[in-house]
C-alpha cells in the first residue's frame, strides 16, 4: 500500500491537515505506526489508539481507530485498562517524552514491570513542544530551553535502559531518518506478547532547534543520520565512538508472563479451576 | 435472602458486584482500604477484574479506560486519594465516561487523622476538580444503605454518563450491620449505558446526543471508531474551540442533570410531618440525628430529619420548601460547616439556618446533638 492509499484507510480525512509546525517529525512517527499497523494487517475495529497530552498525543485523533486522547501523562493508566478490560483489543500508546517519563514517569515503569501488552511508541523531540519548548527529562543536558535560558544543568534519562530496568520485555529504538526502520520496529513492537516501548527519535525544530540552533528540520534529520547507528555497529564502538552516537534498531528482547494472560488464569484459578 | 452481618466497605464491594461492576483499579487507602481488598478477591469468582495501581491518579485512569471498553467500574479511595483523584473526575465528566468512585470521608487537610470519621469533603465532591461540571455524589448512612445505594450509583452513572461519587464516611465505612442480601445477583436488573440504535459508519457521530441530552456509548472494539478526548468538543467528538460549541457542550453537560433532579435527587424525611424544626443531616451523623429526634420528641419538642440522599445535585427545591414548613433549620455535619451553607443558600435567609458542626474526630452523640436541639428550639421562648 503506497502513502496515499495508507492515508486514505488509516487517516480520518475530515480531521486533516495536521497541527503540527513546518518540519516537524511527529507526522513520520505516526506514518510509521500505521505502516506497521498495516503490515501486521489489525484490524481498525480492534486496535486502540491512546494518546496523554502534547503535541505527540494530538496523533490519536488523526486516526481512524477507536482513540483516546487522555489527560497528561495518563495515557498508559487508560491503556491499561482498555487492555486489561478487553485483552481482544490491540491496545498502542502515543506518547511523548515530558508525557511518559515526566508526569506519565511513574505509570510508565509500572506498565513495563506489569508487562501488560500494550506498545509505547514514545515520540522523543527532546522538548515540551506544546507549551513552547520547555526542557523535558530527555532533554539533553546543557541544551536550551525556554526554562533553560542558561542550558539545563539536568541529565536526562536514557530511556531505553530505563524501560529494561522496569521490566520492559521489548524494548527498540529509531528515528525519523530511518523511517522504514523505525516502522519495521514499531510492527515487531506490537507483534511482541508483552509490554514493548519504541523510542522514536523526533525533530523540533520550533521549540527545541530555534533555541539550540540546531537548524532546519531536514538539518536535524540529518543530525539523526549522522549519530544514529545500528545496533550490532554500536556495540562494535569503542567507549569514546559511542558517546556521540546512539544505537537504533531492536535493543532489547525477552520473554516473560503476559499480564493479562496471567490474569486469566487467576481468574480460572479463583473459580476453582486449574491451579 | 441471606442475614448476613457486615462492614459498609463491604457492602459498597457487593453492591457493586450485584450492579455488574466487573472491574476494579484503585490504590490502597484507609479507611477505604477493605472495598478494594474485597473487589481483589470477589472479582476473579465472578470473572471481572481487579488491579491495584501504583498510585491514586492511575487508580482512576485505569477505570476511564475499562469504562471506554465498555465495563461497568469501580474505584474506591479517601481524603488524600480523593484529592489525586480530581482531575480525571474532570475528565470523566467532560468525556461522560461512566465511573463510580467511593471515598470514605476521613479527616482532613491532608494526611489529617486517617481514622477518624469526617464529612468535609462535600464541597470537594461538588467542586473538587476544576471548571463548571456535574456531578452526582450519594451519601449512604447504613450498611444496608450503603449496599442498594452502591446499585444506585450504577444506574445513574450508566443512565447519565457521569461520574458518581459515593460519599461515604468512616462511621459507615467501618460500621458493621445486619444487612439481609439475595441469595444470587442474577435476577437483580443491572444498569446499562445506551447504545447506538445506527450501525457503524463514517458519519457516526459519537456525542451526538438523543432529545433527552445522553449520547449512547458504544464499547471500543464495536467498530464505530470513536474518538474521546478532554478538551471541550463537539457532537463529533474532536475538539472545538468555538464559543458556540463551547457553550453548547457546558450547557448540555450540565442540563443533562439539571433537567433531570427529580430522578436524581433523593433524600428522606423523618417525623417531620408536623414539625415546628428541623434538623438536616446525612451519613453517620444522620444516625445520631434519628435519636436526638426521638429524644427531643419524647421532650415535647416538634422537630424531624431530613437527611439528603443525593448530596449532589442539591436538594434546591425539598429545601426551599422545608424552609416553609418549619420555623428554624439545624444543620448537624462533622466539619467546620460546609452543607449548611448551601441550605442557607436555599432557605434565601426566610428562617434561620444554625450550623452545628463537630471536628474533634469524633462522632457527634445523640446526647450532643439533642442539647443542641434544645437550643434551638428554646430560642424560640
Amino acid at each position: 500500500m503506497d502513502m496515499e492509499q495508507l492515508v486514505q484507510k488509516y487517516y480520518r480525512q475530515n480531521h486533516l491537515p495536521h497541527m503540527w509546525c513546518p518540519g516537524c517529525g511527529n507526522g513520520i512517527v505516526t506514518s510509521a505506526a500505521v505502516k506497521a499497523i498495516d503490515k501486521l494487517g489489525l484490524s481498525q475495529d480492534n486496535t486502540t489508539i491512546v494518546s496523554g497530552i502534547g503535541c505527540s498525543s494530538r496523533a490519536s485523533g488523526y486516526l481512524d481507530f477507536d482513540t483516546v486522547h487522555s489527560a497528561h501523562g495518563r495515557a498508559i493508566p487508560f491503556a491499561t485498562g482498555i487492555k486489561l478490560a478487553n485483552p481482544k483489543l490491540n491496545v498502542i500508546v502515543m506518547t511523548g517524552d515530558g508525557d511518559a517519563t515526566a508526569i506519565g514517569g511513574n505509570h510508565f515503569i509500572h506498565a513495563a514491570r506489569r508487562n501488560i501488552n500494550i506498545t509505547v511508541v514514545l515520540f522523543n523531540n527532546s522538548i515540551y513542544g506544546m507549551t513552547g519548548g520547555q526542557y523535558s527529562p530527555l532533554t539533553p543536558i546543557h541544551s536550551k530551553a525556554a526554562t533553560a535560558p542558561y542550558g539545563t544543568i539536568e541529565r536526562s534519562f536514557n530511556v531505553v535502559e530505563l524501560a529494561k530496568a522496569a521490566g520492559a520485555t521489548f524494548v527498540a529504538r529509531g528515528t525519523t531518518y530511518h523511517a522504514q526502520q523505525l516502522s519495521d520496529v514499531i510492527a515487531k513492537a506490537i507483534a511482541h506478547d508483552g509490554f514493548s516501548l519504541v523510542e522514536a527519535i523526533t525533530a523540533c525544530p520550533i521549540g527545541f532547534g530555534r533555541q539550540n540552533k540546531s537548524g532546519s528540520g531536514a538539518n536535524m534529520m540529518k543530525w539523526q543520520r549522522d549519530h544514529a547507528v545500528a545496533k550490532a555497529a554500536y556495540e562494535k564502538l569503542s567507549e569514546a565512538e559511542q558517546a556521540d552516537k546512539f544505537a537504533i534498531g531492536v535493543l532489547y528482547e525477552s520473554q516473560a508472563p503476559e499480564y493479562t494472560k496471567e490474569y486469566d488464569k487467576l481468574i480460572e484459578q479463583a473459580q476453582g479451576g486449574a491451579k | 435472602m441471606a442475614t448476613v452481618l457486615m462492614q459498609g466497605n463491604q457492602a459498597c464491594a457487593e453492591g457493586a458486584i450485584a450492579a455488574g461492576a466487573r472491574f476494579f483499579g484503585g490504590y490502597p487507602i484507609t479507611p477505604s482500604t477493605e472495598i478494594a481488598e474485597l473487589m481483589a478477591k470477589r472479582l476473579p469468582q465472578v470473572g471481572g477484574k481487579f488491579i491495584q495501581m501504583e498510585d491514586e491518579i492511575s487508580g482512576i485512569g485505569v477505570i476511564i479506560g475499562a469504562s471506554l471498553a465498555g465495563k461497568k467500574v469501580l474505584t474506591a479511595t479517601s481524603g488524600p486519594g480523593f484529592s489525586l483523584k480530581q482531575e480525571l473526575i474532570g475528565y470523566a465528566s467532560i468525556a461522560e465516561v461512566p465511573i463510580v468512585i467511593a471515598n470514605v470521608q476521613r479527616v482532613g487537610p491532608s494526611t489529617g487523622q486517617p481514622t477518624s470519621p469526617s464529612q468535609a469533603d462535600i464541597m470537594q465532591a461538588r467542586w473538587g476538580t476544576h471548571g463548571d461540571h456535574p456531578i452526582i455524589a450519594l451519601t449512604p448512612s447504613s450498611v444496608p444503605e450503603t449496599f442498594t445505594l452502591t446499585m444506585r450509583a450504577y444506574e445513574l452513572s450508566e443512565k447519565y454518563r457521569v461520574p458518581v461519587i459515593l460519599l461515604m464516611d468512616e462511621i459507615v465505612g467501618h460500621m458493621r450491620e445486619k444487612i439481609e442480601l439475595p441469595d444470587s445477583y442474577d435476577s437483580i436488573q443491572q444498569p446499562m449505558r445506551k447504545q447506538p440504535t445506527e450501525k457503524p459508519s463514517k458519519s457516526y457521530q459519537a456525542y451526538h446526543a438523543d432529545s433527552d441530552k445522553i449520547c449512547p456509548m458504544p464499547p471500543f472494539g464495536a467498530g464505530y471508531r470513536y474518538h474521546v478526548t478532554g478538551l471541550i468538543h463537539d457532537e463529533s467528538g474532536f475538539p472545538n474551540g468555538s464559543p458556540a460549541a463551547t457553550v453548547a457542550q457546558m450547557d448540555r453537560l450540565n442540563q443533562k442533570l439539571s433537567d433531570n433532579l427529580d430522578d436524581i435527587v433523593t433524600y428522606e424525611e423523618y417525623r417531620l410531618e408536623d414539625a415546628d424544626y428541623a434538623v438536616v443531616a446525612f451519613g453517620g451523623t444522620a444516625r445520631t440525628a434519628y435519636q436526638a429526634v426521638d429524644e427531643a420528641r419524647a421532650q415535647g419538642i416538634k422537630i424531624g430529619l431530613f437527611r439528603p440522599i443525593t448530596m449532589w445535585p442539591f436538594a434546591q427545591k425539598q429545601i426551599e420548601q422545608l424552609a416553609t414548613r418549619v420555623k428554624k433549620i439545624l444543620v448537624a455535619e462533622l466539619n467546620c460547616g460546609q452543607y449548611v451553607g448551601e441550605v442557607q443558600k436555599a432557605v434565601n435567609g426566610k428562617i434561620p439556618v444554625i450550623s452545628y458542626t463537630k471536628y474533634n474526630n469524633e462522632a457527634i452523640t445523640p446526647a450532643e446533638l439533642l442539647t443542641g436541639l434544645v437550643k434551638l428550639t428554646g430560642e424560640e421562648k
